[in-house]
């Protein structure tokens, strides 16, 4: 009875000198928690666990701290449903008292996320979610938003631009029927058009297709290329399909049409397609090399835009927190610190804010080739650049206030007028 | 009629200890809370199909659907329900559940057992699609976004808290009144077609108008729910109306025990709680959902409202065999 009290006795002693411990410890570095969300689950699960290894890579390399700020990662599974990323992202505000949301992948998401952030006042990073509007025209109902990845038409102006260049004359688009689809087509067209091309179809199979065989036959014959715009598993498929078709024409297409995520899944018929996006795996930067090398050896595959957009967030992070001295400002004040950071060191080159929360960074034109690159030693698909647009910026060239006194490219606008 | 009254007590002190603890909780669980509460409410509308009336509805998430994105809608674009109207979008999003139910039950009450599900799988993606593609109205794949918040009259929804409470009254109101419905003459004579629709029709009943009516009830209550949600959730987009969303609320019904109302609710809360509560946990949350699911409809067809049944039948079996055995004794 005694030697049992005694042990109680010495228990309680150790549970004590462990909480006294523990309540002592903390007191180098502050806390940063950051709510992190991505699609574990579901048809989007690989393109989330991509996000969250960029992110992670980043942590990892750094000792898991940002600006000398210790990092509590907290990852929600979203599934890649704007309802289950919102009530993710409030039990992330309400329970866990993160600092901050990053995240997210499809642009409904970022929609659902922007106005969670507003009512929580809490900081919300879309280190994926490319809708336009986010920073354009709604971006005054979010104050707490800022963007380090992309907006969907962004690298399309300039690939519109790029293939009036190549004298194309008529294009006919074939993209997944969404909101992303519209916005891609609707730059690479406004672009393309402006230059003196023309749209002369526009086709919109339903996301997620996987069987082309209804729409291919209905392209039509005396177009000099398509435009596509596939997410997901549509890409591999349409390619092997139009090609299977007996199509010889050039496909060109939108970043995720021939993104490093889906090229391990393409054939040699996607070899010569071009596609424009901020990011290529195939980059020959010291930066990007040594980028693509760590991530390889680690997770075993090349990373994707997903993944180099989520380092980059961390690397800015980083940066603006390093300036805090390793505190957290609050929201606001940190957003503040974060859009004056110009970062050139990052794997996809330089990159900086615009005035709307979006980043300013070149844009890639990449050709699909066969080769061995950064040493390793088998043939493999790499997005080859072959031409960058550098310091492009949301806006393209129209200038901020005549792009946005435009509406938001939509699935009739820019309207089809060679259509008919 | 003594069990019917422990039963009623019973779900009465499990309403106030829900009543009095949540609000104790954290924010996080409130909301949580609420969701279930509103699911619990659609849940319940099929409970009326599913349980009373013996058919099965794979469309119930069209009438929530509705009723959601009519309210965001009127509220986004007119301003409508954000102040005291708000109790004027109640009936509203009511009749217009019932109303579209009033629609498909017109094609869908022909059909019984596996073509029923079919008929109403198929008019609830219609809903989907329309949700999808009619861009200019619905926003397409990014839904709408409450830009108002909550409604606003003298009580301040747009606390969590409050908006608790609300959606509790009408979870309330709603059991009461499938309570009554369910044991009113309308109600028995749902069950006698749940048991012998060829009875029922030969003794005189007009079977199709009592189903279409069972529909109709069925799809308002599913309305009320969809107006709650588009103010829980804040945004509304087509994953609100997918098809998911149907077999979620069936899923509910029968986890919970078809035929007995609160066993919808009680199916809502175990699904949130281990959708939404576990899936921050551990990552393999879909497997125990899974598992639930399985283990219900092998061992537990009459869901977890069935078990004190079960418990009680196995006692009994218990007590007869006890009996045989101490019969031959005597003699």
């Amino acid at each position: 009875m005694k030697s049992a009290s005694r042990k109680i006795q010495s228990i309680l002693m150790g549970t004590a000198v462990a909480v006294g411990l523990g309540l002592s410890a903390p007191a180098g570095a502050e806390e940063l928690r950051i709510g992190y969300l991505a699609p574990l689950t579901g048809g989007l699960a690989q393109t989330g666990i991509d996000m969250r290894d960029g992110f992670l890579l980043y942590l990892d390399q750094h000792g898991n701290k940002l600006g000398g700020m210790d990092v509590k990662l907290i990852i929600e599974d979203e599934q890649g449903k704007g309802d289950v990323a919102v009530t993710k992202a409030k039990k992330l505000v309400l329970q866990d008292k993160v600092h901050m949301l990053i995240g997210g992948v499809l642009a409904s998401t970022g929609y659902a996320l922007a106005p969670v952030s507003t009512e929580l006042k809490t900081m919300y990073i879309p280190s994926i979610p490319a809708a336009d509007d986010l920073t354009q025209r709604q971006l005054k109902n979010f104050p707490y938003l800022i963007r380090t990845s992309w907006s969907s038409s962004q690298p399309n102006h300039p690939l519109g631009q790029w293939a009036c260049d190549q004298g194309y004359k008529k294009i006919v688009t074939i993209a997944a029927d969404y909101a992303f689809g519209y916005e891609t087509v609707g730059g690479f067209q406004k672009a393309f058009e402006d230059c003196g091309g023309k749209i002369i179809q526009k086709i919109w199979p339903p996301l997620g297709a996987k069987d082309f065989g209804p729409f291919i036959p209905t392209i039509k014959a005396d177009t000099d290329a398509v435009f596509s715009l596939m997410v997901g598993p549509m890409p591999a498929q349409f390619i092997k399909q139009m090609r299977g078709a007996g199509f010889k024409k050039p496909i060109i297409g939108g970043g995720t049409s021939y993104d490093e995520f889906v090229l391990p899944f393409m054939g040699d018929e996607a070899v010569g397609d071009v596609s424009a996006l901020h990011y290529s795996a195939a980059l020959q930067t010291p930066e990007n090399e040594a980028f693509v090398k760590a991530y390889r050896a680690k997770f075993g595959k090349v990373p994707s835009y997903y993944s180099e957009n989520n380092y980059t967030t961390a690397m800015w992070l980083d940066e603006a927190l390093k300036k805090t001295g390793g505190k957290w400002p609050g929201a606001e004040e940190l957003i503040k610190i974060m859009v004056g950071i110009k970062l050139d060191k990052t794997p996809r080159g330089p990159v900086s804010f615009d005035d709307m929360r979006n980043p300013v960074q070149n844009i890639y034109i990449k050709k699909v080739e066969k080769k061995k690159m950064f040493g390793y030693d088998k043939d493999e698909l790499w997005n080859t650049v072959i031409k960058t647009y550098p310091n492009v910026d949301q806006f393209w060239t129209y200038g901020k206030d005549k792009f946005l006194a435009q509406p938001v490219y939509d699935k009739n606008f820019p309207p089809c007028k060679f259509c008919e | 009629m003594g069990s019917q009254n422990f039963k009623i007590a019973a779900v009465i002190v499990s309403l106030l200890v829900l009543l009095i603890i949540v609000p104790y909780c954290n924010s996080f669980v409130v909301l949580l809370a609420t969701r279930a509460l509103v699911f619990a409410i659609l849940a319940m509308s099929l409970d009326i199909l599913l349980g009373f009336t013996g058919l099965a509805s794979l469309g119930q998430a069209a009438y929530f659907g509705v009723g959601a994105y009519l309210t965001a809608i009127l509220a986004n674009n007119y301003g409508f329900g954000l102040k005291w109207d708000f109790w004027l979008m109640i009936p509203i999003g009511m009749a217009v559940g019932g109303a579209l139910a009033a629609f498909f039950g017109l094609f869908a009450i022909r059909a019984t057992g596996t073509y029923f599900l079919m008929i109403t799988l198929a008019l609830g993606q219609c809903v989907w699609g329309l949700a999808y593609r009619w861009n200019s109205m619905t926003g397409g794949d990014n839904g709408i976004t409450m830009k108002g918040g909550r409604p606003q009259f003298g009580i301040d929804l747009t606390s969590d808290i409050n908006f608790f409470y609300l959606t509790f009254g009408f979870f309330v109101a709603t059991l009461l009144a499938l309570y009554i419905l369910v044991r009113s003459p309308f109600g028995k004579s749902l069950l006698g077609i749940r048991e012998r629709e060829l009875r029922m029709r030969i003794l005189g009943y007009n079977v199709w108008l009592h189903k279409y009516v069972a529909f109709i009830i069925a799809g308002a209550f599913g309305g009320l729910s969809g107006v709650l949600w588009a103010h829980a959730n804040g945004i509304v987009t087509p994953e609100t109306v997918v098809l998911t969303t149907s077999v979620d609320a069936l899923l509910m019904t029968v986890l919970g025990g078809a035929g007995t109302l609160v066993g919808g609710a009680i199916g809502s809360a175990i699904v949130f709680g281990l959708r939404e509560y576990v899936s921050t946990l551990v990552p393999w949350w879909q497997y125990v959902l899974g598992g639930v699911y399985v283990l219900t409809i092998l061992y537990l067809p009459t869901g977890l409202m069935g078990i004190p049944g079960r418990i009680r039948q196995w006692r009994n079996s218990q007590t007869k065999r006890e009996t045989t055995k101490m019969a031959p004794a005597p003699s």
